[in-house]
């Protein structure tokens, strides 16, 4: 068991290298030196010169934790209706201690999220890929629900800028209320006083939790 | 009533700060406030960055820093960020005048509406649609009973008969009387067959058109096809183009340029110049089919699976991303008397600015070509290719007005259908329907495609056409079709 502050570090790392594309960073931007040597003795980080990398089981590491705090994140933000600062604060403490069924449990209730709220990319689990359904799935994408399922929406997707584009431009955003009309052959939902077609893509980008 | 002068929403200190260091920056006049050019720039508008790296270019660089500095520090884009504030500004103002009733039951337009999307109800009901509105409405009463009146009765007895008789009376020439009244003369060929024939098809056809697009049931149609259109590497959307090129294949072409991407346009403007027949062509051919069911269950066999199978090809072909399909679902209502004649009158003017002068100019060219004899040596040319198909030599003229205006075309053949057999008909009629879009719609595919692709269609369909029609001859040959 790796110890909360080197998840930092590792979290840290992640987000400076995986996140922002480049494969390496400075030693000193990540966290303390005991740290920093305690990593690089469990062989979760390797040194290149003044910057650290990480390694394949550093990697693997750092993937869980960003994981299970974006997700957290997400839990906060769409079903507990959590401001934005104390979403972060709380999503600091809990992605240490989640185990790893709770965290599988907590991505099937919000539908396999695929951003966190501030639009960074969630790594996706096993759960993901199976696509597990479960009865108490609070948030889900409109491409998940069924006819005549109602909600509001808490999210979309932002990062396909071009979906993003016409989300706007139809009024789908969140907070609107959201009811389904078809799903077959395309989807059909009203939101606020418009109804409006979309394929299965679209729809996918498109969070709702259920009322 | 009171009445609010103005609005001024506030974004977040990070945005206003934003807008407070580029307002100085921007030193020309705008037609819009400078708080609205740097929030549009902030968003990263492509029209008004053009417009600063021109007026502001000095400054240009300095804006930009600033922008980016601002995009980076959120994570959603700021386009986003802005609708958002604004989308809260506006249910807190709706919130505040707006109380919504609960409807008591579903109302009927509704009701319609559910009926109209679900593929159970809606295919059959599409089905309807389509005849009576293509069937009846256009086939049988514009290209049957108004055909018959206006050209048999008034042009045929009365109009053309008295301006042959002027002109033989008033023109010594010869050359000049075939120009105005001879067979291929511009009153004859041109007027006839564009007022006499086409106009009471299209007209009718544009009638409908406009009739089922204001009550709001294209949309409906095209979440209904999105699927199957997704499989010719198109979205639902395109089904407001093709069924538009039912009427009219040049207009459509033309309203091709709502689909999203360049590789959605191409095949639309492929597969409205390949397999969709507009009302003129397919009013003549329905004329000429009526007698014989099974040559019209071929060619519409054909012509389909046409339609599918280059569809499917070129969407597998053609580089590009996946189509999406989003469209906004109005309200069914009663189609508005003045809409629809509004609509109707414009489409047709248009048709007519487009068409007259075509029909006039092929009556004049063709007019020129038997003066100096060079019909025929065309003519003689086209030959090998009907014959290659297994069509008389006669049919050759048919193919080559076919050229000038599809339409015109299959008039051609509505000539000749006593001296044809069925199968004859049958590859005829499919081949001419496959055959180079008219004249028109191909400048207007080059105006909207450039040259190089409409080029390129333009050979595809000659070759496919013709293969075509020769292998179905051959095949309703080899198995002795009687149609």
């Amino acid at each position: 068991m790796i110890s909360e502050a080197a998840q930092e570090v590792l979290e840290k790392l992640w987000i400076e290298t995986v996140d922002g594309r480049e494969t390496s960073t400075d030693k000193k931007s990540v966290g303390r030196e005991n740290v920093i040597r305690g990593l690089l003795k469990s062989n979760h980080i390797v040194s290149k010169g003044n910057n650290v990398q990480l390694t394949k089981s550093g990697y693997e590491e750092a993937r869980k934790v960003i994981r299970r705090h974006r997700l957290a994140e997400r839990l906060f933000h769409d079903v507990l209706d959590v401001g934005e600062e104390d979403m972060e604060d709380t999503a600091c403490k809990v992605e240490h201690i989640l185990s790893e069924g709770v965290t599988r449990s907590i991505c099937t209730l919000l539908g396999h999220p695929t951003e966190c709220p501030h639009g960074k990319p969630i790594p996706p689990g096993k759960c993901c890929k199976e696509k597990k359904k479960s009865a108490i799935s609070v948030v889900s994408s409109v491409a998940d629900l069924k006819k005549g399922q109602k909600g509001k929406i808490v999210y979309v997707l932002t990062k396909k800028d071009k979906n993003l584009q016409k989300l706007m431009a139809m009024g789908v955003l969140p907070g609107q209320s959201v009811e389904v009309i078809q799903t077959s052959p395309s989807y059909v939902f009203q939101v606020g006083q418009t109804q409006v077609a979309v394929d299965k893509e679209i729809a996918g980008s498109i969070f709702v939790r259920s009322a | 009533m009171s009445q609010v002068e103005s609005l001024r929403v506030t974004y977040d200190a990070t945005i206003e700060s934003a807008i407070k260091e580029i307002g100085p920056l921007l030193e020309s006049t705008y037609s819009i406030s400078k708080r609205s050019v740097a929030l549009l720039f902030l968003q990263d508008d492509k029209d008004i960055r053009q417009l600063l790296e021109q007026d502001e270019s000095a400054r240009f660089a300095r804006i930009d820093t600033i922008a980016k500095k601002t995009q980076s520090k959120y994570s959603h884009p700021l386009n986003y960020v802005i609708r958002m504030r604004l989308q809260r500004e506006a249910e807190h103002i709706a919130s505040s005048c707006i109380t919504m009733e609960d409807a008591p039951e579903m109302p009927f337009r509704e009701k319609l509406s559910r009926i109209m999307i679900n593929p159970i109800t809606g295919i059959p009901i599409l089905l309807v649609i389509l005849y009576l509105g293509l069937y009846q409405l256009v086939g049988v009463l514009g290209a049957g009973i108004m055909v018959d009146w206006i050209e048999g009765t008034l042009f045929g007895e009365h109009i053309n008969p008295f301006f042959a008789d002027l002109a033989e009376d008033y023109i010594p020439w010869q050359s000049i009387q075939d120009l105005i009244v001879g067979e291929y003369g511009i009153l004859k060929l041109g007027l006839t067959y564009a007022i006499a024939i086409i106009l009471p098809i299209v007209g009718i056809f544009f009638i409908v058109f406009s009739i089922i697009e204001d009550t709001g049931y294209l949309p409906r149609l095209s979440l209904l096809v999105d699927a199957l259109f997704k499989k010719i590497g198109l979205s639902g959307r395109a089904v407001i183009p093709m069924v538009l090129g039912l009427g009219c294949d040049t207009m459509a072409t033309m309203v091709t340029r709502t689909q999203e991407t360049r590789r959605e346009r191409v095949i639309a403007t492929l597969l409205l110049a390949l397999a969709i027949p507009c009302a003129a062509q397919l009013g003549v051919i329905m004329g000429i089919m009526s007698g014989h069911p099974k040559a019209l269950i071929t060619w519409v066999l054909v012509i389909v699976l046409s339609f599918i199978l280059i569809g499917y090809l070129a969407s597998k072909v053609l580089p590009g991303r996946k189509p999406s399909f989003y469209m906004e679902l109005p309200p069914l209502r009663w189609p508005k008397l003045s809409n629809v004649l509004t609509k109707t009158y414009t489409r047709m003017i248009w048709y007519l600015k487009e068409v007259l002068p075509i029909f006039v100019l092929v009556s004049v060219i063709v007019w020129f070509m038997e003066l100096v004899g060079a019909m025929d040596s065309i003519l003689s040319g086209i030959e090998p290719l009907v014959n290659f198909i297994g069509l008389p030599d006669d049919t050759a003229s048919v193919f080559l007005f076919g050229f000038f205006r599809r339409d015109y075309g299959a008039a051609g053949l509505f000539d000749m259908q006593d001296i044809l057999t069925g199968v004859q008909l049958t590859v005829a009629a499919v081949t001419l329907t496959l055959f180079v879009p008219c004249i028109a719609q191909f400048m207007m595919m080059v105006k909207e495609r450039g040259v190089k692709t409409a080029g390129s269609i333009l050979v595809f369909i000659v070759v496919y056409a013709f293969g075509v029609g020769f292998l179905l001859n051959k095949i309703l040959n080899g198995i002795g079709a009687t149609l």
